[in-house]
């Protein structure tokens, strides 16, 4: 008899589990700071709008590639809208995982009437890419290290230099950034860089140089590792997304300070899983309308900061939401900020990114 | 070894007292870390390590504020509704299927049965990485990958040999003449098994559930690769907040847990002796 | 025994029929009745659990791609001569233009670039550019020469020799992978040292699993010994030590090696505290090979102690008190008597927790590192990050026929129907 309750509780839960899923929007992104800015600056304002829909976040953007391609395979698409960066937009697009979009009928034009495909210029880096924020990785330290003797770091360089900074290193668990530092301070010209990475030498020549820190490098693979690690004092100085240590210094007050120097620009943005069913195509293409206009991209940095991908969007950056900072000087392109950056090449990883993951992961393993 | 008699010479006297404290400590290895997370999910402060104030007993140190944060931040609720969701369907589905197959594997002729065998308890031996590999590849092919179903599907096979063996060892003191005088006394089949066989497997059956339970409420890598955002699970929950950003949050849901798992071993522990008496293994 | 009385009438049962053959029918249906009951869990498991690892089998040889992307080509290059040091002809990159225009239309062309990349680096490119250029082509031909235009890879004999050695439907390409080998135009190689990981990895697995099977057993054969010898009453209260860990989530555990490890961690605290180390020279227990071990020799430990402890249990100490009577010292008959009897428990424990720890996954993840990680958490990457699934079920493939062997030697030791929990 209790049997028999159990499997009835048991089978009702199930089905209110399922038919709740009908009116889900399924938005998948990176967690962490980054989410909570999307989430009060697009999704809050937009289910007030529209009470029937409830947004379900799912932080499985580092993985998107691959589940992508697994309800592709099995046609079962359970993602309605997709944040990855630039990179892997375009590995989608190619592969034909993701839909393709016309911008000026699929996004809202500026206030102004500008169109969609003009505000956003040279950010469409694929056709399914639909740009959102401005980001770029790069260092924060601890400016209370005892035995830096009251120096900084104030250059790219300085992280490979154990014996001016000693301590602990945090670097993203891929070779992609890392492999350009290491050949940028070992002496290799900024226009060079790929040229020689495309080389056995070359790839040699960067591994060489990642060797002599590898000792004190704790490796990460998602973006809110390394402020917890500087936050925890695991890490003296470490790599990340800019908005995550504006996070870290800004809002938990933490000692940590940014070191632009060399900073790297990437884009990030959404993509529409390609083989949605009619209808939820047609709620997604509704909230991305609405996501990614003029407005609703300033309003995003007033909760991170990250630079919007519109034109139109920039006057309208204003202050942080509940600091009340000015977010400009926080922008990584900000002028100041911007005085020595470094252009990540989309193209080149992209052809080259299988054959030199493998050597960077067997130099890791070893 | 269980006292020390008087004649004990001065080296069989530090040995044994030394012995003891080596088994100490190996015990305070064993328990520590999970005493330890209790005091610390009330901490005041974000920090993971014991604070002056803690040490001190000042109550100023200790809060509830990681507990608040767990019942109130939504992501943490929605865990614990996908783990409460989940895990007792898993159990039901492997609960009912594991009982009946093994009162079949109890009969005294089964065909095949170390080949059988082999089959219903390798999901408790093959690597959960690979399980979680072959579903994903599998379950990915015929829609079930990312789906409340897949998961529950998943964790049901993984729950199935522990019920296995649990029934299994009750049924092992089972005399089988109860059921032959019970057919004898006019009982149909039916009847035997629910009046004779199901309350002297009882115990087995509730404490393979348990397994069940506990193995589907655990689980975490073939949830991660199974599931989808519909899906995460309170371990799912902790795993990316271990990896991602290490919230005192964790140590309170880790205390909750521990407070689970001790009723469990408790609940356990009653029907162990409950089974022992039932089948006269013990005085009591 | 004989189914005929002595003087040769036949057994019959009280309706007449022949004792045999009532006797072979009531077993058919005790057979046939216990298969009813264990066909519902044994066709779940088969449908939920065996069909998916069978399915990582097959995707571990599997190579249907380049087939089913250049169904024309894989033909055209079977009158190719690899050997023959030359680029194939006009037909060849005819064959291949038709194939390129259907594959791009729907975007497979760069899948099967991907594919081909972990064979010989450079192809994925190939792919990409020649993809770009395909709509630009001259439909009229001739196409070698476009080809060439497009991408001057085109002309290498390599290119080709990768594309016909992997159009088979069939691979053992993933598996040569896995042993850090590789198929090239000469046969088997071993791929160039910098790029050799996998044996590395599956030698580290074993290696760490041994680490921690000897500390578990170190550490599980004491605490065993003491709660065999011990009175059930005192026994049973200090089990509760035991069971509790084993009882508790594997993540609670882990993230409570996480707090204690930490450099600024409940341990490092305490040592700077007490004097033992100073503050600069605080230690590092975690994220490599010595936070794995710590954390999965705490929570493998059970697996050690419960076997063990079942089986001290039914050894009776009048072996011990009968060697001592004959005059041998404490360790004598520890070592000779008591001892020799615990081994089939260690036999049972060793293999239990070596067989848990070389397929484990979360802890090394988390506490691991990169020099602390495991076989798995390769496999893990292949299949979300690298996306090399061929790859993963080939080492996922390697992995399991370890366990499978470690698993029938356990089977050997204890037998599967002597598995015991709690």
């Amino acid at each position: 008899m209790k049997l028999k309750t159990v499997i009835l509780a048991g089978t009702a839960l199930a089905f209110a589990g399922s038919s709740a899923l009908a009116t889900d929007l399924t938005l998948v992104s990176w967690g962490g700071a980054y989410q909570a800015s999307q989430k009060a600056a697009y999704a809050d304002p937009y289910t007030a709008d529209n009470p029937d829909i409830t947004v379900i976040w799912d932080e499985s953007s580092a993985e998107a590639v691959a589940k992508l391609r697994a309800m592709n395979e099995a046609g079962n698409i359970t993602w309605d809208l997709v944040d990855v960066v630039a990179s892997d937009a375009i590995r989608l697009c190619d592969e034909g995982l993701a839909l393709e979009i016309d911008p000026d009928t699929d996004l809202a034009a500026a206030p102004d009437g500008t169109p969609a495909s003009e505000d956003f210029g040279d950010l469409l880096v694929s056709e399914c890419f639909i740009p959102q924020i401005v980001y770029s990785t790069t260092f924060g330290y601890r400016s209370d290290v005892a035995d830096w003797g009251g120096k900084e770091p104030d250059d790219i360089c300085d992280v490979f230099d154990l014996e001016a900074f000693p301590g602990k290193r945090s670097l993203e668990k891929r070779p992609i950034n890392n492999m350009e530092w290491a050949l940028l301070c070992d002496g290799v010209a900024k226009e060079e860089v790929y040229d020689v990475l495309e080389t056995e030498e070359g790839q040699d020549r960067a591994f060489a140089k990642l060797d002599t820190i590898k000792d004190n490098v704790v490796w990460w693979s998602a973006g809110a590792e390394t402020p917890q690690l500087l936050a925890d004092s695991e890490v003296v100085i470490g790599s990340t997304y800019n908005g995550r240590l504006f996070a870290l210094i800004e809002e938990q007050k933490q000692p940590v300070k940014m070191l632009w120097d060399a900073q790297v620009f990437d884009l990030d943005g959404w993509i529409i899983p390609a083989g949605l069913p009619e209808d939820r195509l047609a709620e997604v293409k509704k909230f991305v309308k609405y996501a990614t206009d003029t407005q609703r991209l300033a309003d995003q940095a007033k909760y991170i900061s990250y630079g919007p991908a519109r034109k139109s969007s920039a006057p309208l950056v204003g202050k942080h939401a509940s600091l009340g900072i000015d977010m400009a000087p926080h922008m990584p392109t900000d002028p100041e900020n911007a005085k020595n950056t470094f252009l990540y090449n989309y193209e080149w990883w992209a052809d080259y990114r299988d054959d030199i993951d493998a050597k960077f992961q067997a130099w890791l393993a070893q | 070894m269980s006292a020390l008699p008087p004649y004990a010479s001065p080296l069989q006297r530090t040995w044994y007292y030394s012995f003891r404290i080596i088994c100490g400590l190996i015990f305070f290895f064993l328990i520590f870390p999970i005493l330890v997370i209790l005091p610390l999910s009330f901490n005041a402060q974000d920090f993971f390590t014991f604070t002056k104030e803690m040490l001190a007993l000042d109550p100023a140190g200790y809060s509830f504020k990681h507990y608040q944060d767990f019942f109130t931040n939504p992501d943490w609720q929605q865990a614990l509704t996908n783990s409460v969701m989940i895990a007792p369907v898993a159990t039901v589905l492997a609960t009912s299927f594991g009982t009946l197959a093994a009162i079949g594997l109890s009969q005294s002729h089964v065909p095949y049965k170390p080949a059988i065998m082999a089959v219903l308890i390798s999901p408790m031996i093959v690597p959960l990485i690979i399980s979680a590999a072959g579903m994903y590849f599998f379950y990915s092919r015929i829609g079930l990958q990312g789906t409340y179903w897949g998961v529950v599907l998943a964790h049901a096979a993984l729950g199935t040999p522990f019920v296995i063996i649990t029934v299994t060892a009750t049924l092992v003191g089972f005399d089988r003449s109860l059921v032959r005088a019970a057919a004898n006394l006019g009982a149909n089949p039916v009847t035997t098994f629910f009046k004779v066989q199901m309350p002297l497997i009882v115990p087995g059956v509730v404490s393979g559930a348990l397994f069940a339970f506990i193995t589907s409420f655990d689980e975490v890598v073939v949830v991660l690769f199974l599931g989808s955002a519909g899906q995460k699970t309170l371990p799912w929950q902790m795993f990316t907040g271990l990896r991602e950003q290490i919230s005192p949050t964790i140590l309170a849901v880790a205390s909750l847990m521990v407070a689970i798992s001790i009723c469990l071993l408790t609940v356990l522990e009653l029907l162990r002796r409950r089974s022992e008496r039932l089948r006269g293994l013990s005085p009591g | 025994m004989s189914d005929t009385t002595q003087d040769g009438q036949l057994l019959t049962t009280a309706d007449g029929k022949p004792l045999k053959a009532s006797l072979a029918k009531a077993l058919r249906r005790e057979k046939l009745r216990a298969l009813m009951l264990i066909a519902p869990l044994l066709i779940f498991v088969l449908i939920t659990f065996v069909a998916p690892i069978a399915d990582m089998l097959f995707r571990s040889v599997e190579n249907g791609i380049v087939a089913d992307t250049l169904p024309k080509t894989v033909v055209a290059l079977e009158a190719w001569d690899s050997t023959s040091g030359e680029a194939p002809d006009e037909t060849v990159f005819a064959a291949l233009y038709e194939d390129m225009v259907i594959a791009v239309d729907e975007k497979t062309h760069t899948r099967l670039g991907s594919r081909l990349n972990y064979e010989e680096s450079g192809i994925s490119s190939l792919f990409r550019k020649t993809g770009r250029r395909i709509k630009r082509m001259d439909e009229a031909g001739p196409f070698k020469e476009q080809f060439l235009d497009a991408d001057k890879d085109w002309g290498t004999v390599e290119t080709w020799q990768v594309l016909k050695r992997y159009s088979p439907r069939i691979t053992s390409g993933y598996f040569l992978n896995s042993f850090d080998a590789q198929l090239t135009a000469d046969g088997v190689e071993m791929k160039p040292e910098d790029e050799r990981i996998y044996m590395f990895l599956f030698g580290r697995t074993l290696f760490l699993s041994i680490v921690i099977t000897i500390s578990c057993l170190l550490l599980g054969y004491p605490i065993a010994f003491l709660l065999a010898a011990l009175p059930l009453r005192t026994s049973n209260l200090l089990m509760i030590l035991v069971l509790l860990p084993f009882w508790t989530s594997l993540l609670v555990r882990t993230s409570a090696w996480k707090v204690l490890l930490q450099q600024q961690g409940v341990i490092n605290d305490f040592l700077v505290w007490t004097g033992l180390i100073s503050e600069a020279g605080r230690l590092v227990m975690i994220n490599n090979q010595t936070g794995t071990i710590i954390a999965m020799t705490h929570i493998l430990l059970p697996f050690m102690i419960l076997p063990l402890y079942s089986v001290m249990k039914t050894i009776s100490p009048t072996y011990v008190r009968a060697a001592k009577s004959l005059g041998a010292n404490d360790w004598i008959s520890f070592w000779r008597v008591y001892f020799p009897q615990s081994v089939p428990g260690i036999g049972a424990g060793a293999v239990l927790v070596f067989i848990l720890s070389i397929g484990y996954y979360i802890t090394p993840e988390l506490v691991g590192g990169t020099s602390g990680i495991f076989i798995s958490n390769r496999i893990a990457y292949h299949i979300s990050s690298s996306l090399n699934w061929g790859l993963a079920a080939a080492l996922g493939t390697l992995l399991l026929v370890a366990v499978m062997v470690l698993f029938v030697v356990y089977d050997k030791i204890v037998g599967i129907d002597n598995v015991k929990l709690g």
